[in-house]
């Protein structure tokens, strides 16, 4: 118990003196998280869309996909993109420029890009689902056009989108399976704060570690809450 | 109202996985009227209100507006736009009343509305509530909202498919009162489809009845009530079944 205590005074002072090497860690994980959410959003939010309002064949199977991603283990995706990218791998061998290389931050936003999207398209996808059908034909008969009433359900649908945004995130700044894999867990240059805590447990590093678990419950606890809030608001 | 027909359908067909819901040999709708469509739940009604409003397209026959032949699905914005629909059901966004109001003003890109608005809330006795959300509203003053952001548009044609259904006599009275004044006034075409013969009555200047997706028959609303030619059209405005 003493250790735990030692640890969570060290660990607040390391966090709020500053520390450079730990808010290093906190920085690559915003910005990895943080690039990832983004890109997760860019194509996840309009696929979602495109899945809750649309009908076409195969759209059943589509989205059973989607759901089946929803709950896919990260560290099988840790696995995936591994082998695509390593030198033995599908796209590792082509050396293109845009495909990530192994132990890089590119590859760690990849991985994560991953186990989001689905979360992103599924959430929105049954956000506007849930959307009242008839709102569209509505708004079609007041002049919008098919990009004006697709936004305007998508601005109906903001509280679902929004928990699918941070849902998403939540999904990517916990994990520690794919990152460790992709990225290596290299310092000053993949380490992010999973990773970290893992490294610095095993070292015997609690107080270390325990500021690092301070920061991930602190962000953990602020996206619950923020879902928290919009589902109360949506009531 | 003139005699100059603003739509104009020949054998115009819809049908939904096989089964057709709508077959009209021909019907003309006069500019500035208010024609009165009646019949029994699934004649055809409101996919009729669909094709008018251009929001599906027929699988057969010659839908003409303005005298343009309109393709299926290439119907051109601007005059998509001259014509809207207040559906039974008001379908209002999650915000103020004001902002469902100025929806279709800020689709057409006309940021010099407030007159327009405030006349309109005005109109529908609901400037009070201008600023209230819209999910907080009753039935009644949610389709008087919805009738507003239609006419806030000054619409060509104004398509109401069971605009007072369920209402109370106050609100069908006020929302009856405005759609009379609106054709008066602004020589608006209305098409009112209804299941209420006695609304028909008191507001159409024609009447059409509906059946298996026909139009068995259109008259004015005086022949159509007193003296009809089908004697399903005598059956059912005497309130009995027709099918």
């Amino acid at each position: 118990m003493e250790v735990v205590w030692a640890g969570l005074i060290e660990g607040l002072r390391m966090l709020f003196s500053g520390d450079a090497y730990l808010w290093e860690i906190i920085g690559l994980s915003a910005r990895v998280s943080g690039a990832a959410l983004l890109i997760s959003a860019l194509l996840g939010i309009p696929l979602g869309a495109l899945l809750g309002l649309t009908h076409f064949p195969g759209r059943r199977v589509v989205q059973a996909l989607v759901y089946t991603g929803m709950g896919f283990p990260p560290v099988v995706i840790g696995l995936a993109v591994y082998l695509l990218l390593s030198r033995n791998g599908i796209l590792g061998p082509l050396n293109w420029p845009w495909i990530p290389q192994l132990f890089t931050v590119s590859a760690m936003v990849l991985a994560q890009v991953i186990i989001a999207i689905p979360l992103v398209i599924g959430y929105t996808m049954a956000a506007v689902s849930d959307v009242d059908p008839n709102l569209r034909l509505q708004l079609r008969a007041l002049g919008a056009t098919r990009r004006q009433a697709t936004w305007t359900v998508l601005q109906e649908a903001r509280q679902g989108v929004i928990v699918a945004l941070v849902g998403g995130l939540g999904s990517i700044i916990s994990e520690v399976g794919a990152v460790m894999m992709v990225g290596g867990n290299i310092e000053h240059a993949t380490r992010v704060l999973t990773t970290a805590i893992m490294l610095e447990t095993r070292r015997g590093n609690f107080d270390f570690a325990i500021g690092l678990a301070l920061v991930l419950l602190g962000l953990a606890f602020l996206t619950n809450l923020t879902v928290a809030q919009f589902q109360r608001k949506g009531q | 109202m003139s005699d100059t027909p603003l739509f104009e359908l020949h054998q115009v067909s819809k049908s939904y996985e096989g089964r057709t819901v709508l077959a009209v040999e021909a019907l003309d709708i006069r500019r500035g009227e208010i024609l009165g469509i009646v019949g029994p739940s699934g004649a055809g009604k409101s996919t009729l209100l669909r094709l008018l409003n251009f929001l599906e397209p027929p699988d057969g026959g010659i839908l003409k507006y303005r005298g343009h032949a309109l393709q299926p699905g290439a119907v051109p914005l601007e005059l998509r736009r001259e014509v809207t629909t207040v559906f039974q059901r008001s379908a209002l966004l999650s915000t103020t009343v004001r902002r469902n109001v100025e929806y279709g003003l800020r689709l057409r890109g006309e940021r010099d509305s407030r007159a327009a608005i405030e006349k309109v809330l005005d109109r529908l006795g609901l400037t009070a509530l201008a600023h209230a959300s819209a999910r907080t509203l009753s039935g009644g003053e949610a389709q008087r909202v919805a009738l507003a952001r239609a006419i806030v548009l000054h619409p060509t044609v104004l398509l109401l498919d069971e605009p007072t259904a369920n209402l109370d006599p106050y609100n069908v009275g006020l929302i009856e009162t405005v759609v009379a004044e609106l054709n008066h006034e602004q020589e608006c075409t209305v098409v009112l489809v209804t299941h209420n013969v006695f609304q028909a009555h008191r507001l159409a200047h024609r009447v059409a009845l509906l059946l298996g997706g026909n139009i068995v028959e259109i008259a004015d609303t005086p022949t159509f009530f007193e003296s009809p030619c089908d004697p399903r059209t005598s059956a059912f405005v005497k309130g009995e079944m027709v099918y």
